[in-house]
């Protein structure tokens, strides 16, 4: 073998490594990547049905419950950001730090009814910190300016949600 | 008086490594003996004031020390000794501080058994390591410093995250940062090569061993994590491919890569430059992932608001260390004399094979770890990329890249013919065809299947790789044990570490096929899972030092016979106001059984419980492999070649050309 077409060699086989790398991820990322999306986003432009999305948000207080379906606990929630709500099904446990009036961060499909099969539900945070996502939402749709403190206390929020919710039939769960 | 001598130790420390960095270096270049002979002491002298240091905040946590301001966050009088022990670096500034004093330990293990390298490597390498040194020990000292005082001292600590609290949490951090911190040294001795203007066998030589050490203390800090993640967060999960775990795989990869790269520069003083890109590349991607990450300076925007001081001074200090040295390997690589070109079909060729592979997944791992956190900064998009896009992309390059490793022991040096290989690899390949064929039958997917095949096929090789070598029944037993002896360590332990391999992707495959069912139970009901009936037989409430407990009793019965009684409990930390699950989990090495208690419904007469079973086969394996990978590591450390054969560098320089 010449030197020439062993240094090909070399050349080819780091095209080849390079390349089906680049190729392996441009392709997982057009059918891989999830947004994020808030409750009124989704009201506005449901994804498709096969596509999974994280869907963040406030737990509306009150609005948890459980369903068994076929032996299975089903837990029934819905997420707001304060101008519209999504009903959320989830089949499992719900995390340790999930509570009613906090934030939480859903993974899942939209149903063609409108409500979110989560195949998990995310509460990573504590009293105070709320995930980064849910925080920008919240200042995006106007109640909560980081800039003067704190974000309002849960109950507030709900109320505000609620009476939102009242107003707007579409917004109803089904 | 204890904290400021801590702190004053602290400070010395980093005058230290000032000094550390720049006298060597001069004594070097001036071929000053007395300047250079400085190198080692101060190194020594660093270590010993930083471990004072360290010792001092451990001495404050244990007797609880409330008016230091770090204990008083962290600590509290109810926490066990043990946990105010390892509290010490469960924070950020006391992570900062153990980081530091492992870079010195790592500073002082040079000086101490690096006395057989030539005098003005070891002073450069010294200095280089006394360089990182000083910037992170001043960012300890200015923006991050552990003995800051707090007035009025508290009467009572705030206590620490209850999930914190696990023995597997203690030592999980120290053995991750030795691996982080262990590349500094092959990135140190890139950095002096690079001033010296000179690579060869001989750096190969002594570069590797520093570069196993890392790679088998960081192989084991993984392992750890993800056994944290899988028995303590209860999700029936070991890699949840988030940032911080990014983080650590990044620069496994490259020290992966870089391990065999060396092999390369030491036998056949090829890939010279490639491997001191590796060894810069290794600790740039170390540094980044403990402190962009783990700091959340990428991930919000908002650690950044928490203490801007702190951002700019460690994104400056990066910045300094990595741009720094990509500077010099700009300047300086084109002046090194490169190696020969080399056969495809040789070890050496199928090494470069291994590095591309290792790099490529390096590469989509980082994509896949930095677009997210690029694209909300740039285009305030909030996207994720998780699991399904890192199996879509690993996977596939994961493959050819253990199909190769089965063959790369075998091949000769130079030049290689591939039937004699072949033809002593058979019998692996029968073995291959078989296990393929079996998991065929038994998974469904197709990448489970070849993840299968593909890690049988690397046991086997390895198997084959030594029972070739030894001769094994094709020379009476006792000649077998003959060669055995006389063969050097290091090829048992690269044997061993390429076996861990396969292991571990056994268990990947096998948790691929893992079985889950959430139900919904009265108290003595039964469910079926996996061929097993799992029943709850009891729920009982139980008070614990500083926490109440709900322990649920699961007899899990097969064919009516008591395999095993789980005890799942749900904590509630009524100071913090959480609960944790305490997953129960029963093991016969095959399969592990894992059992979650969830909540409680319905009234006190009749509740149901939320239960969560996972039948989780060959789970053991992965932290098995893990464990046997850094063994074989450190077997090949522990080889009288590295211990005793102090190498000689060639009077000049000859390049080896091979046609």
């Amino acid at each position: 073998m010449t030197r020439k077409s062993r240094r090909l060699w070399l050349v080819v086989a780091c095209m080849i490594g390079l390349g089906s790398a680049a190729a392996l991820t441009l392709n997982a990322f057009s059918s891989n990547i999830v947004f994020f999306m808030a409750p009124s986003q989704v009201h506005s432009k449901p994804p498709p049905a096969d596509r999974t999305i994280r869907l963040g948000g406030m737990v509306v207080a009150g609005s948890v419950h459980q369903e068994k379906v076929k032996d299975a606990p089903v837990a029934i929630f819905d997420v707001t950001d304060g101008q519209a709500a999504v009903t959320v099904r989830y089949e499992g446990i719900l995390p340790d730090l999930f509570r009613e009036g906090q934030s939480v961060v859903a993974v899942g499909t939209v149903n063609p009814d409108g409500t979110f099969r989560a195949s998990e539900v995310l509460a990573k945070h504590d009293e105070t910190y709320m995930p980064k996502e849910v925080a920008e939402e919240l200042r995006r749709s106007g109640k909560w300016d980081p800039r003067f403190g704190k974000a309002p206390d849960a109950a507030s929020w709900n109320t505000m949600t609620a009476a939102d919710n009242a107003k707007k039939p579409a917004t109803q769960t089904p | 008086m204890n904290p400021e001598l801590g702190n004053f130790a602290l400070a010395l420390a980093c005058c230290m490594a000032a000094g550390q960095a720049i006298l060597p270096l001069i004594g070097a270049s001036r071929r000053d003996a007395r300047l250079m002979a400085l190198a080692p002491a101060l190194a020594v002298g660093q270590m010993i004031a930083l471990i004072t240091s360290f010792a001092c905040l451990i001495h404050a946590a244990i007797t609880n020390d409330f008016s230091v301001q770090n204990v008083a966050a962290n600590s509290a009088v109810s926490k066990p000794l043990l946990y105010k022990i390892t509290g010490v670096w469960g924070n950020h500034e006391g992570s900062v501080l153990l980081w530091a004093m492992i870079l010195s330990i790592c500073g002082g293990a040079v000086a101490l058994f690096g006395r057989n390298l030539p005098s003005a490597l070891q002073a450069r390498v010294i200095a280089v390591l006394g360089g990182v040194a000083a910037g992170f020990e001043l960012f300890c000292l200015t923006t991050s410093n552990p003995f800051a005082r707090v007035w009025p001292a508290p009467m009572d600590g705030q206590g620490m995250n209850p999930l914190l609290q696990d023995p597997g949490l203690a030592f999980h951090p120290p053995i991750l940062y030795t691996g982080y911190v262990g590349f500094a040294v092959p990135f140190a001795f890139a950095i002096a090569a690079l001033i010296e203007g000179r690579v060869d066998a001989a750096w190969g030589r002594w570069v590797r061993p520093w570069a196993v050490a890392a790679w088998c203390f960081l192989t084991c800090g993984i392992a750890m994590g993800s056994w944290w993640s899988y028995y303590v967060l209860g999700w029936g999960g070991y890699w949840f491919w988030d940032p911080v775990e990014n983080a650590s795989l990044i620069p496994w990869l490259t020290g992966t890569a870089l391990v065999h790269s060396a092999i390369v520069v030491e036998k056949r003083e090829a890939l010279k430059i490639w491997t001191v890109l590796l060894a810069i590349g290794t600790f740039s991607f170390s540094l980044s992932g403990t402190f962009l990450v783990r700091s959340g300076i990428l991930n919000s925007v908002h650690a950044f608001a928490n203490d801007p001081a702190r951002g700019v001074f460690i994104l400056g200090l990066l910045a300094l260390v990595i741009g720094g040295s990509l500077l010099l390997f700009a300047i300086r690589a084109p002046q090194l004399t490169t190696g020969g070109l080399f056969a495809p079909v040789s070890r050496e060729g199928l090494l470069v094979l291994n590095n591309i592979l290792l790099c490529s997944i390096c590469a989509v791992v980082l994509t896949g770890t930095m677009y997210p956190p690029f694209m909300s900064l740039l285009f305030g998009k909030t996207i994720s990329v998780g699991k399904p896009f890192f199996d879509a992309t690993t996977i596939p390059l994961a493959i050819p890249l253990m199909v190769f490793m089965g063959f790369g022991p075998m091949m000769p040096w130079k030049r290689a013919q591939m039937w004699p290989v072949l033809r002593r690899l058979w019998w692996a390949a029968c073995v291959t065809a078989v296990a393929l064929v079996v998991a065929t039958f038994q998974m469904r997917e197709i990448l489970p299947v070849l993840a299968t095949a593909t890690a049988v096929w690397v046991i086997c090789s390895s198997v084959a790789d030594i029972a070739e070598r030894l001769r094994l029944f094709r020379q009476p037993l006792g000649q077998s044990w003959q060669r055995a002896r006389s063969l050097p360590r290091a090829v048992f332990g690269a044997a061993l570490a390429h076996a861990g391999v396969g292991i571990v992707v056994l268990g990947i495959a096998g948790m691929s096929q893992a079985a889950h069912r959430i139900v919904e139970v009265h108290v003595g009901q039964s469910e079926m899972l996996a061929g097993d009936s799992w029943t709850l037989t009891d729920v009982k409430p139980a008070e614990g030092p500083n926490y109440t407990a709900l322990v649920a009793t699961i007899e899990v019965r097969h064919n009516g016979k008591l395999v095993t009684t789980l005890h799942p409990s749900k904590r509630t930390f009524a100071s913090q106001h959480q609960t944790t699950t305490e997953v129960a989990i029963h093991t016969n090495l095959m399969a592990d059984i894992y059992g979650v208690l969830g909540d409680k419904h319905g009234d006190d007469a009749n509740p149901t419980y939320v239960l969560r079973l996972h039948y989780n086969p060959l789970a053991p394996w992965m932290w098995l492999g893990g464990l046997i990978m850094a063994f074989g590591g450190a077997l090949s450390l522990s080889d009288r070649r590295v211990r005793v054969g102090a190498p000689r560098r060639a009077k000049t320089v000859d390049v080896v050309v091979v046609q």
